[in-house]
């Protein structure tokens, strides 16, 4: 992949066989964690008929999913968990859409992608969500490097974090221009 | 953390002290994490605030050099949308009542 151009209304990519495979595969891994938290809050037969869900009161276990999924207050877990019961449902639908768009836009054997200014702007959410669940799980700081010694068990990750920062970044240029 | 702080000399009247309580804004908070890029956070702020490229520069600088920066305040609805908005965008994000 050479980077994000924008020409026209559109912007655009060119993604190999092995980058699309790699991006929808941690994409829908992102989904399928999310999905998992929505089904194990069982709703009543009244929020079925009503389309009014309510969310858990307490947050994920899951450092992941916590870190995609915040409390609303630091210190009131009173406050956090009536806000979640409310938010929830809706921050959960809105991270499985943008998801959604990058399954439906990135061609399963790579190619070139082309986005509308609101599609891009999906894929530049669900990017940023697979970096959040990505870096929680390799324990990014501010000042990572480049790599890491072989011996740590990270290291072959590392690659693929940065390679997501980049692509990132890139659609952020091509955007803000 | 950079922010002067006020000392209080003068005597307040309890009653009113409460009623100010109720007029105190709440603020939308957003605290640096490791993850989010500062190009990503100036665009977010632009996007779901309408900041200026600038003002958005200047709140993501705070975020990242203080730890933390206030990106909107007002009744506790209008947070609440703004830090779900802001959670939407994977910003960590939190709201507090104004001390």
């Amino acid at each position: 992949m050479k980077g994000w151009r924008r020409s026209g209304d559109l912007v655009s990519a060119e993604l190999s066989e092995r980058e699309a495979g790699l991006l929808r595969g941690l994409v829908g891994q992102v989904r399928e964690m999310l999905d998992a938290r929505r089904t194990a809050t069982p709703q009543d037969e009244l929020a079925e008929l009503t389309g009014i869900t309510t969310g858990p009161r307490t947050a994920p276990d899951d450092r992941v999913l916590a870190r995609l999924l915040p409390d609303f207050h630091r210190e009131d877990p009173e406050l956090s968990g009536g806000m979640r019961e409310l938010h929830e449902p809706e921050l959960v639908a809105a991270k499985n859409g943008v998801a959604g768009v990058v399954l439906q836009t990135c061609p399963v054997h790579g190619g070139r992608v082309r986005l509308t200014d609101e599609q891009a702007n999906a894929w530049l959410s669900a990017l940023n969500d697979v970096r959040l669940a990505l870096g929680t799980l390799l324990d990014v700081t501010e000042d990572m490097p480049d790599e890491l010694p072989s011996d740590d068990p990270r290291a072959p990750h590392l690659g693929v974090y940065h390679w997501l920062t980049w692509v990132q970044e890139s659609l952020i240029q091509a955007l803000s221009r | 953390m950079s922010t002067p702080v006020e000392l209080e000399h003068t005597q307040v009247d309890p009653a009113a002290n409460e009623v100010a309580a109720e007029d105190r804004p709440w603020l939308t908070i957003v605290w640096n994490d490791p993850v989010n890029l500062m190009s990503y956070v100036t665009y977010v702020f632009q996007k779901l605030f309408g900041y200026s490229r600038d003002e958005a520069t200047k709140l993501m600088l705070d975020v990242h050099h203080k730890g933390r920066a206030v990106v909107s305040r007002g009744s506790r609805d209008k947070v609440e949308t703004d830090v779900a908005k802001l959670h939407g965008a994977g910003l960590w994000a939190t709201m507090q009542h104004d001390t």
